[in-house]
């Protein structure tokens, strides 16, 4: 099942997503990328009902285009998590909603620090310290409420992720293969390999 | 007696089944020289051990339509479900830890509850899925496991134990029991810990976690276990675990047991109460980190912000 997770650190935010597409119990595609760029410093992890997902993801990433395009400046982290959850609120109360779960992390150039939040398709959201969708959060988020450390460095964070892939791998029946590792800080949205 | 009455008063399964159970009674014969003792053979005269069922076509639907396996909340009796229970095994014998909530539905029933069945000084078992069934099954257990100690003059081995166990909740295989337990101890192999479920499942493994907190548990457990763990260390490790479920899972908390298997047989290291956990820690017990486990107890202070030298 899909599983994404999301850790903020000194000065960065990590976010992993599996890369699996499935349909019914078939894997169709392997190396897909569930990790939109919103923005220079803004990463989006998004999950969910197939086919809205994908949709709901490119209306953000446009419109958040849209209002760096009209205003010279990006929106901040906080601003577009409240944009983005908004819209998600909206189109719960609609005839045909988005089932879409999103974590959203960002980096915060006029504060200095990193953001994360986590969002669901009910228009729930949450800014918090880690974060993880799908059944993964049911052995991550024990894992890291005793592991993870805000203040810890770039491969600190990299080694506490390594840790919630490893155990999700370990005892989930159905695990992901394989995760697509995003950074964003300071110097804006790079990807690693774990 | 009333072997006559009984023999051919009815026709319904309660007496078809007496009658089947007096007939072999009566009719199996044995010399004096077994009397009693059955000559050792106590467990094959007579057959898989066996209670009544209710004089219903189908008993397991019955049990399912006055309680909540369907999700009824109007039902009459609520089985206790929720649950964190952990055990494992390491060099310096066997940890075993669980919680004490009891959920009916949305209510908590109890925060008060022994889910470390005590079976005998070498043997615990732990609590999972009904609360009845755990506890009355696991006594029983506890009864059959005297009595192979005084029919074979040595201690039963765990791996015995819970085959024995195993072997009477899969003969009421699909009549509605629902246990999901631990059956931990020391005997002459050294420690030991099996899972074994009401489905028939028996497993022998160095770890288990079972419960609707078992997951995140697992989280815990899985990252901080090695064989090598001091008792210190483990002690802390199945506290912290269960400290993790109860904070995590809405129907796992209130307190955690602790109980430590060595040697010399099972000793109760202690309760922990998972609020107090949170904010204080466990208290000065040995492993204790000094500090709460609460997340933001732990991390108190620290910050993820990063602003440049000149700018600060």
């Amino acid at each position: 099942m899909e599983t994404s997770f999301a850790l903020t650190g000194k000065g960065y935010v990590i976010v992993a997503a599996d890369t699996t597409s499935a349909r019914s119990i078939v894997k169709m595609k392997v190396d897909e990328d569930k990790i939109k760029t919103l923005s220079p410093h803004l990463l989006m992890a998004y999950s969910g009902e197939p086919g809205d997902t994908v949709q709901f993801a490119e209306y953000v990433e446009r419109n958040i285009r849209l209002y760096q395009i009209r205003n010279i400046y990006p929106l901040r982290p906080s601003a577009a998590a409240s944009w983005i959850r908004r819209s998600l609120a909206e189109s719960l109360r609609s005839r045909k909603p988005y089932s879409v779960n999103l974590l959203l992390g960002g980096y915060d150039t006029a504060t200095f620090d990193p953001h994360l939040y986590w969002i669901d398709y009910l228009g729930t959201i949450s800014e918090v310290p880690f974060a993880a969708h799908g059944y993964g959060a049911y052995f991550a988020l024990s894992l890291l409420d005793r592991y993870h450390d805000p203040s810890a460095s770039l491969e600190e964070g990299l080694a506490t992720l390594k840790r919630c892939i490893d155990e999700v791998s370990k005892r989930l029946v159905v695990s992901p293969g394989k995760y697509k590792v995003k950074i964003v800080d300071k110097d804006g949205v790079r990807e690693v390999e774990l | 007696m009333n072997t006559f009455a009984t023999k051919f008063s009815t026709t319904s399964a309660v007496g078809q089944l007496r009658k089947a159970q007096k007939l072999a009674a009566e009719e199996d014969e044995f010399s004096d020289a077994a009397w009693g003792s059955e000559a050792g053979f106590g467990n094959v005269a007579k057959g898989a051990p066996s209670f009544t069922v209710p004089a219903i076509p189908d008993p397991a639907a019955f049990l399912r339509l006055h309680t909540d396996d369907h999700a009824d909340p109007s039902c009459r009796i609520k089985i206790q479900h929720g649950t964190t229970t952990l055990a494992f095994r390491f060099q310096g014998g066997v940890i075993v830890a669980v919680d004490s909530r009891a959920t009916a539905g949305s209510y908590i029933a109890s925060g008060t509850v022994k889910k470390v069945i005590e079976i005998n000084p070498y043997l615990l078992g732990t609590m999972a899925g009904g609360a009845a069934d755990c506890q009355y099954w696991e006594t029983y257990l506890g009864m059959h496991c005297r009595l192979h100690e005084l029919r074979n003059r040595e201690r039963i081995s765990v791996s015995a134990a819970s085959k024995y166990l195993s072997n009477l909740v899969y003969s009421y295989k699909g009549m509605g029991l629902s246990m999901g337990t631990m059956i931990c101890g020391w005997d002459k192999t050294g420690p030991a810990v099996f899972y074994v479920d009401s489905d028939g499942t028996r497993l022998k493994g160095d770890l288990f976690s079972v419960g609707s907190g078992s997951t995140f548990a697992y989280g815990v457990l899985d990252q901080g276990y090695h064989w090598d763990l001091t008792d210190a260390e483990a002690q802390e490790l199945g506290r912290r675990s269960i400290y993790a479920a109860g904070h995590r899972d809405a129907f796992s908390g209130n307190t955690c047991n602790l109980y430590h298997v060595k040697e010399d047989g099972w000793h109760f290291i202690g309760n922990y109460d998972v609020s107090k956990m949170h904010y204080d820690g466990p208290g000065n017990v040995p492993g204790a980190p000094g500090h709460g486990y609460g997340y933001d107890i732990r991390v108190e202070g620290r910050s993820s912000a990063n602003p440049p030298e000149a700018s600060s």
